[in-house]
């Protein structure tokens, strides 16, 4: 089973709840947490794991040679993505913009392009008892993490319980992260921030016709709309965690709740029995 | 020096100065006898990514020498200045004002691209 925690707005508190989510159901059987912000991956900034093994992911590039080429434009005229510029010189290529299709080299008839790879990022990965941890780290100066986010989800266990810290937004980023997943946990906050966001967020994944379920985090700041929205839409809220000072002073400390906050605990312990409950059905 | 313009709409020496090169609306571009070339732009206007490389790719096409916008971006710079193509960066309002600017020196080519991409 696979849940994508994602929320719209960002700051809202996915870190907090798949972290400690994760945490809850390692204590009694194997889950897998994937941080998959690749921008601004932080779940391990609360983990402290340590012996962390990583591998650089690839994308596919490409070389081209300016003595086989003709000039004749055809992969840049190819290229939907705006990635070749063709001078009298010789081809400029922008790897950064490119999406790794092949479409260029399909197009030339000299045989002057040539298929490589091109680092983008880092997976690191790491067992520590029940709970299987990996996230992904984009390359400073590196524009498009969805082909780092689908390199990451191949760490997903098939067959087992997977949690998945997705990107704030609704942009690509978090699209393939949510994508395919059994269950989308939009965590919001009670402000008209929150509220807008949330709508961006349900609004995308009804798009993609995703089940998902809403926790409201902060809960007693800003006002009632959020659950306003959510009877209106009849959207399931699973859990409300309260605004609480205590919560916020452990979070900044960057150590983990569960376990060491009673009422934020509680909360986990309902989202627990609720996805325990969705897997048995 | 043939010269192309970065504008938003044709009006021949009176066209308007598009601020933006990649995303301008379209080029205009006057030979050394005056004639003038319109080359719409509304492909990369449009365009999700890398539309100063391909508005860069139009100019040098024209065959023009020389461009005059009010912002190129880094990108756009490499394919230009790689061709060989200079890049005149100024305030001017019209096509007419920005040509008279190059005839009296006031209005230099630049080395470098004067922002970053997508300001």
């Amino acid at each position: 089973m696979d849940i994508a925690i994602a929320s719209g707005k960002g700051g809202t508190g996915k870190t907090t709840i798949a972290v400690n989510l994760a945490l809850a159901l390692a204590e009694t059987q194997p889950v897998t947490l994937l941080d998959c912000d690749v921008e601004e991956p932080n779940c391990n900034l609360f983990l402290k794991i340590q012996d962390l093994s990583c591998k650089k992911a690839e994308v596919p590039s490409f070389d081209f040679d300016n003595e086989l080429c003709s000039r004749c434009r055809k992969c840049a005229d190819v290229c939907r993505f705006n990635a070749i510029a063709v001078m009298p010189s010789g081809v400029m290529f922008f790897p950064e913009l490119c999406h790794g299709c092949g479409g260029c080299i399909l197009s030339c008839g000299t045989g002057a392009i040539t298929e490589k790879t091109r680092a983008i990022g880092e997976i690191s990965s790491s067992e520590q008892g029940l709970l299987r941890f990996a996230d992904g780290r984009l390359n400073v100066g590196e524009t498009m993490a969805p082909p780092l986010i689908r390199t990451l989800k191949e760490q997903l266990n098939d067959d087992g319980l997977n949690i998945m810290d997705c990107p704030p937004g609704t942009s690509c980023a978090m699209i393939t992260a949510v994508r395919d997943s059994d269950i989308v946990i939009l965590v919001t906050e009670p402000t008209p921030f929150g509220l807008n966001d949330l709508r961006l967020a349900v609004a995308a994944l009804r798009e993609m016709a995703m089940p998902f379920v809403v926790i409201v985090n902060r809960d007693g700041v800003g006002d009632d709309q959020v659950k306003k929205y959510c009877s209106e839409e009849q959207i399931k809220i699973v859990a409300a965690i309260p605004d609480s000072r205590e919560i916020a002073e452990i979070y900044a400390r960057g150590e983990t709740l569960y376990g060491r906050h009673p009422e934020f605990s509680n909360q986990i312990d309902v989202v627990v029995k609720w996805l325990k409950q969705e897997a048995g059905q | 020096m043939k010269i192309a313009f970065s504008v938003t709409a044709n009006n021949g020496l009176d066209s308007l100065i598009d601020a933006r090169f990649g995303r301008a609306s379209g080029f205009l571009v006057i030979g050394e006898a005056n004639e003038t070339q319109y080359i719409s732009n509304e492909q990369n206007l449009n365009a999700p990514q890398g539309a100063g490389i391909q508005a860069a790719q139009y100019i040098l096409d024209s065959g023009a020498e020389a461009v005059v916008t009010a912002h190129c971006g880094p990108k756009a710079f490499r394919v230009l200045s790689g061709s060989g193509i200079k890049v005149y960066i100024g305030v001017e309002k019209t096509v007419k004002d920005a040509l008279a600017a190059i005839a009296s020196g006031t209005m230099k080519a630049t080395d470098n691209a004067n922002v970053e991409g997508h300001w």
